[in-house]
């Protein structure tokens, strides 16, 4: 399941997933959290900006790329827009498949996507003005490294 | 008439995140909204030829550097670059 949305969430529901369940093997579930902002210490706000649809669209296609690519049985992706302070809870990975590979790979390569090919854009919000984050280098770096074992699965 | 959206920086450089404009009937792909743009708004001209800049048409992902079409009644977003997570 996938939820775009403003309000924050409790990271418990990703114990949700395995409720009345006995094939689950294991549960694996990553909280990202609006870090305490070191460019800029004036900076009290995160703004997150989505594009209705097309964000929820684009999410889907990367969670549809992880059932496709590890044996796991299902899955819930939480992210939040708007604006958040430090310390808020932005995004909710969690994955449940049979065996524990599987599930720590999927949680990962789904958060590497997310950083770098989900419709978000960050802007920090402080008494001296606002400024667009992008993504970092290694971000880049860490999708580009699923990339290259894709390459390699197809040799 | 064709929906205009900008994201991120981009909405600085066109000054709003979203457009309404009439396309004329020359304008049949991008890049000749581009040019569109780039003549009532420069700043926004250069904005949208960064390299990392993409583009949907009414939702869907347009290949990148690619010029698809567009006509007047399509959305089209100019995304730079995204950040999930």
């Amino acid at each position: 399941m996938i939820r775009v949305q403003t309000e924050p969430f409790d990271e418990s529901e990703a114990f949700t997933l395995r409720a009345g369940r006995a094939d689950v093997g294991g549960l694996v579930s990553f909280t990202g959290y609006v870090r305490d902002f070191t460019q800029s210490a004036d900076v009290t706000t995160l703004e997150l900006k989505h594009y209705p649809g097309f964000t929820e669209t684009e999410i889907a296609k990367i969670v549809e790329q992880s059932r496709t690519r590890f044996d796991i049985l299902d899955c819930l992706v939480i992210h939040r827009y708007g604006c958040m302070a430090p310390g808020d809870p932005i995004v909710l990975v969690a994955v449940i498949a049979a065996h524990r590979d599987a599930a720590f790979e999927a949680a990962r390569f789904i958060m590497d996507y997310l950083k770098t090919d989900a419709p978000f854009w960050k802007k920090e919000i402080g008494a001296s003005g606002e400024r667009w984050i992008e993504p970092r280098t290694d971000d880049r770096l860490a999708r580009a490294g699923w990339e290259d074992l894709n390459k390699g699965l197809k040799q | 008439m064709a929906r205009v959206l900008f994201f991120g920086r981009l909405t600085d450089a066109a000054g709003t995140e979203e457009l309404v404009i009439p396309l004329p009937s020359h304008a049949r792909h991008v890049s000749d909204l581009n040019l569109l743009l780039a003549r009532l708004y420069p700043e926004l001209g250069a904005a949208l030829e960064e390299p990392h800049v993409r583009v949907a048409i009414n939702q869907k992902i347009a290949p990148a550097k690619s010029d698809p079409e567009i006509s007047d009644r399509d959305e089209i977003a100019f995304m730079p670059p995204m950040s999930g997570g």
